[in-house]
């Protein structure tokens, strides 16, 4: 595994266990409630996390960093930004992955424009989470959330490729 | 289950079906990235519902109110975009948590922000940024994405209102 996530995975840890021993000798109770909850949700996060990952796998089996090289390498005009922030919209690719991607896309020739819209919809925009994010926070949220930020990466995008 | 959702779920199945009867390579390929996904979210769900499960007991709604919600003015902001920014995982772990603020009374704006900053912001995230794409790049999508997502949380926090959406 990448040591990105063991890094965040182990300070999530050791912060939740830390927590809970602390929980425990104050109140044994509350303590008992806290894990209660816990695993409620966990029950209640299951769905949702089978179809992120179901859909995940899908895009990357068919949307391979390979791929979207090989249609924005060397486009460069405003139809590979607009590809490009659909690209990064629909995928998930981990930033291990994603910034070596983005500078070779650089180097075979994208604009600025078209990589900085691929990033930042890549971080921003997320199609293959939106079934999860949907279930916690309600279609509405998810589609403002979503839509504003593909806007805004647009816009992003295009204020880099002039001052960059 | 939902019956939407069973639906989705089925689609998926015979999507992978498909794939692995007709196109064994891709199907393969998509397999071992699901893999991969199940096994971080398997590995990273119960230690953030645990957490879940403590900040409900422990964090009474008043002090969520107070720094996160209306009238935590630049100070709310701040806090939620330092609470987003540490290094915490994949963006589908926030959400869950992002609910539970809003249930807790924090305002959309501030969720948003936090949102915002654990997607585009996070500093390990922004390290390896700035190693590809060089420091220039890097900081100027930086200050971008940040006036961005403030925007975009005012926006929501104005539509959601104006659509009556609670949480």
């Amino acid at each position: 595994m990448k040591g990105e996530v063991v890094l965040a995975t182990a300070a999530i840890y050791v912060l939740a266990l830390g927590f809970l021993g602390y929980s425990f000798f104050k109140d044994k109770e509350k303590t008992k409630k806290a894990i209660k909850i816990a695993g409620k949700s966990m029950v209640r996060l299951l769905p949702g996390m089978l179809m992120v990952v179901g859909l995940v796998g899908l895009i990357l089996g068919l949307i391979s960093p390979e791929t979207i090289g090989h249609y924005l390498g060397a486009e460069s005009g405003p139809s590979g930004t607009f590809l490009a922030a659909i690209f990064g919209a629909l995928t998930l690719i981990p930033s291990m992955l994603s910034f070596p991607l983005a500078a070779s896309l650089l180097e075979a020739g994208a604009s600025i424009t078209t990589v900085a819209a691929f990033i930042t919809t890549l971080v921003m925009v997320g199609f293959v989470t939106a079934p999860m994010e949907i279930r916690e926070l309600g279609k509405e949220f998810t589609i403002l959330r979503n839509g504003l930020a593909f806007i805004f990466a647009i816009i992003i995008a295009l204020i880099m490729g002039v001052i960059l | 289950m939902k019956k939407g959702n069973l639906m989705i779920m089925l689609l998926l199945v015979l999507a992978y079906l498909f794939l692995l009867l007709f196109q064994r390579e891709t199907g393969m390929q998509a397999l071992t990235a699901a893999g991969g996904y199940l096994k971080e979210m398997i590995l990273v769900i119960p230690g953030i519902t645990l957490l879940m499960g403590l900040f409900e007991v422990w964090i009474p709604k008043e002090s969520t109110q107070k720094y996160l919600g209306e009238g935590s003015g630049l100070k709310g902001f701040f806090l939620a975009f330092l609470f987003g920014t540490a290094p915490t995982g994949p963006l589908y772990i926030a959400f869950p948590i992002a609910r539970q603020l809003l249930a807790k009374g924090a305002r959309v704006a501030n969720v948003v922000v936090f949102l915002g900053a654990w997607a585009a912001l996070k500093i390990p995230q922004i390290l390896m940024e700035a190693k590809f794409l060089g420091m220039s790049f890097t900081l100027t999508r930086f200050s971008l994405t940040l006036l961005a997502v403030l925007a975009i949380g005012y926006l929501m926090e104005r539509i959601l209102k104006y659509r009556k959406v609670t949480f």
